[in-house]
């Protein structure tokens, strides 16, 4: 069946397949803007609830800050906004747990996986690859409804008497698996279980579609190699979720049932307030492997799309080809591939074989081998180009930085002997979120502001985006980068107040200092927010077709594109996505032949 | 566009592909919780059961159904619609009688004394067996749904994919259970 077949399979109409694309359908508001199977706008709707997200979640991160930065103050309207679970302007230890597993869950799942790869992949995969639209747009819309749904559960948690979820992000049993162990292992978490069973189901519904997509819509002429790298990218990203989420949902099956039909797959031996506990048999450690089975493969589903994006703002703001294209695509392989067998390197203290962590140690390590790879590619595409500092480009080399910097720690953690004395402290704190969160955001704004102009044919303020920019590169790097010291030190993470604590009260004054810039950098993402909405409406227009001169299909499409993306017929594809500054033209989008006197690649 | 055509007419069908992508990732679930069972087999305080003897005859009924199915494609594809309709409602019985059997061995177990809670070995039985029939289940409806649409008299055109894929899932929930049989027969 061809592509055309695919998109209107599901519209019953009258029209004969030949002309279809240029018919306009009939679209009420519900089947454009809410039930809508058009991947450009299911990419918007998956963007604007992450976007949602991210404001709730970055807030959850102020709140515990300010318990860490200022342990001895209070803040009366802290109760009136959280009311008992900030007693006279204080946080609850309770709740100060559930802000971190929150706090946790939401960035990871809800921002930088639907976010990241939910938004970017939907739009971009049929654009680039010269696809109408999804293999199923049915699917597709499934997919962001059950988002959604979890969306819903997720946020419905944060009301319950008993609060969310509160055992950290990883929600390790015991703990997690008996509801008197502490409040938030009560309702809480059973809400947590449901929504990311359905949050499991959006990502392999959304990942059989990118996948099925770049292997079969592409368009005439468009090869595997003449891919973007953003295709490979959310490819890989694909395939790495539709393998590692379904052994999550397992795990959380068992888990359930552990929790609500008093089975013991993860309990063995427990002792409650002095009552012991029937369970025996099971064992902790088990979900730990289940969890980090997913669990690292989903640090790679956060940083492939931010490294795919990077790539290509990289190679076209740069005006310059892209540096080793099949060593890019390769390196992403062997990422991919490596990622299914590091996930006990999450483990090496849970009294794991030493001889068996070894090889741990050797594989992981092995990632950084790939990764040098990207980081050098990256460096010498940026080498003599002619760049142009747009935003997207500023936070695409910013992406850089931090994958170098949070990067070249996980070369410590990465050894087991290290990994004693470094597990649990800030050292790991500050290695994540540099080199995965503050850099997946990085890609996903450097994203955002290069394929805004093509999400809603207005253009963002850029005053407003250099602003953003540079308070968030140095806000970043001023607050995870002293986090480092206070880790090597060996000052412990999930601690609710280090003020009693002779070892390491006397971080207080550092810690004083990463709460005030984690505020500053808050702000400032609130900034990029304004401009996000306010250009979507009041932004400059768009008045070109390809206005960043980038040679990729989707600039081939009208300024505002329909469903179907090309009035016409799909573009034939004759050369891949990087020609720029070639046989002394700036670029040659892709739809152009090979000239007679044109050097090959 | 001819060349366009014939170009894409060559390569599977998207759906069909999406189905064989699904099918990985449904492996993979399993692949977790039945390697989550062999790690627990190696620890102490393991139960030894017998599995009941109905799971036998369910073994034999998706087995058959499997062959039904793939009489109902076939005879879709000669154009016999009235044995395809045949096929596809005794198909649909028997997943529904697969289901059943399977429940009437879990409250055999139960009688027995081997109940969910009874050992973490016998724990791992309910939702292995459980997640499959669900599984099942979900084939029941597709293909009930596909036996409606079998009579409806709206559609005109007839195109041999979604059959297709019923029956490549139907083989599929068929052949995992067979490996879970054999998993469980085994590792005990």
């Amino acid at each position: 069946m061809s592509n055309e077949a695919i998109l209107h399979e599901h519209q019953t109409g009258t029209h004969d397949a030949g002309h279809a694309h240029e018919h306009h359908h009939h679209e009420t508001f519900i089947t454009k803007y809410v039930f809508s199977q058009d991947h450009k706008m299911i990419a918007k709707q998956f963007l604007i609830t992450g976007i949602v997200w991210a404001i709730i979640g970055g807030l959850f991160s102020v709140l515990f800050r300010l318990q860490l930065g200022y342990p001895e103050s209070t803040f009366p309207w802290l109760e009136d906004f959280l009311g008992h679970w900030a007693k006279g302007g204080k946080l609850d230890p309770e709740f100060y747990y559930s802000l971190v597993t929150m706090h946790g869950t939401v960035l990871v799942f809800f921002v930088l996986t639907a976010g990241l790869s939910g938004t970017f992949s939907n739009f971009l995969i049929p654009l680039q690859v010269g696809a109408r639209d999804m293999a199923s747009p049915f699917l597709n819309m499934l997919s962001y409804w059950f988002f959604f749904a979890a969306s819903i559960v997720m946020f419905a948690s944060l009301f319950v008497q008993t609060g969310p979820a509160s055992g950290g992000w990883t929600i390790y049993p015991p703990l997690s698996a008996l509801g008197e162990a502490s409040d938030g292992s009560k309702i809480g978490l059973d809400l947590w279980l449901v929504s990311m069973s359905l949050f499991i189901i959006n990502a392999l519904l959304g990942g059989l579609n990118y996948i099925t997509t770049v292997l079969n819509l592409r368009t005439k002429g468009m090869s595997m190699t003449r891919m973007p790298l953003t295709m490979w990218a959310f490819f890989f990203t694909a395939v790495l979720g539709v393998l590692s989420f379904p052994v999550l949902l397992s795990g959380c099956i068992l888990l359930l049932f552990d929790r609500n039909l008093g089975t013991s797959f993860y309990l063995s031996d427990i002792v409650i307030n002095g009552k012991i506990l029937p369970n025996e048999g099971g064992s902790p450690i088990l979900f730990q492997h289940l969890f980090w089975f997913l669990g690292h493969p989903e640090v790679y589903i956060i940083i492939l799309p931010a490294m795919g994006i990077a790539s290509e703002v990289m190679s076209i703001n740069s005006r310059k080809p892209i540096f080793g294209y099949m060593a890019m695509v390769g390196s992403l392989f062997a990422i991919t591939a490596l990622a299914f067998v590091v996930w006990a390197h999450h483990m090496f203290v849970t009294g794991l074989n030493p001889f068996l962590g070894s090889f741990f140690v050797l594989l992981t390590l092995l990632i950084a081998v790939p990764s040098a790879i990207k980081v050098f590619n990256w460096l010498t595409t940026l080498w003599r180009g002619n760049i142009r500092f747009s935003p997207g480009m500023l936070f695409a080399i910013g992406f850089v930085s931090l994958f170098i910097s949070g990067g070249l720690t996980g070369v410590f953690l990465g050894n087991s002997a290290l990994d004693i004395h470094l597990h649990d402290t800030y050292f790991i704190i500050a290695h994540f979120h540099i080199v995965m969160g503050v850099a997946g955001m990085f890609g996903m704004f450097a994203g955002l502001y290069h394929w805004y102009p093509k999400m809603y044919g207005r253009y963002m303020n850029n005053t407003l985006a250099y602003i953003h920019f540079w308070v968030t590169m140095i806000g970043s790097y001023l607050i995870f980068w002293p986090m480092h010291y206070e880790g090597l030190a060996g000052m412990p993470r999930r601690y609710y107040d280090f003020s009693n604590w002779e070892s390491f009260k006397m971080f207080g004054g550092l810690n004083q200092f990463i709460s005030f810039v984690s505020i500053i950098v808050f702000a400032a993402q609130l900034l990029f927010v304004f401009n996000f909405f306010y250009s979507i409406f009041k932004g400059r227009k768009v008045t070109t077709l390809n206005p960043w001169g980038a040679a990729s299909l989707e600039w081939s499409t009208p300024i505002r594109p329909g469903h179907g993306n090309w009035p016409g017929e799909i573009p034939e594809v004759h050369r891949w996505a990087y020609d720029y500054g070639k046989d002394g033209r700036d670029f040659i989008p892709q739809t152009e032949p090979v000239g007679e006197d044109e050097s090959k690649h | 566009m001819e060349l366009v055509m014939t170009e894409q007419r060559k390569k599977i069908h998207p759906h069909k592909f999406t189905l064989w992508v699904a099918i990985g990732s449904i492996t993979m679930m399993f692949a977790g919780l039945t390697s989550a069972y062999i790690i627990k087999r190696n620890q102490p305080n393991w139960l030894e059961f017998d599995l009941p003897v109905i799971f036998w005859y369910s073994t034999a009924a998706i087995v058959s159904s499997s062959i039904t199915i793939w009489l109902a494609v076939r005879a879709f594809r000669q154009g016999e619609m009235a044995k395809y309709r045949k096929m596809l409602i005794v198909t649909f019985v028997l997943g529904i009688v697969f289901v059943s059997l399977q429940v009437l061995g879990f409250i055999q177990l139960w009688n027995q004394g081997i109940t969910l809670t009874r050992n973490v070995s016998v724990s791992f039985l309910y939702p292995i067996v459980g997640l499959h029939a669900i599984h099942v289940i979900g084939g029941v409806i597709a293909l009930l749904i596909m036996f409606l649409k079998a009579f409806s008299r709206k559609q005109k055109t007839y195109s041999a994919v979604p059959v297709e894929m019923m029956s490549t899932y139907w083989h599929f929930v068929d052949l995992l259970w067979i490996y879970l049989l054999f998993f469980l027969l085994m590792i005990r």
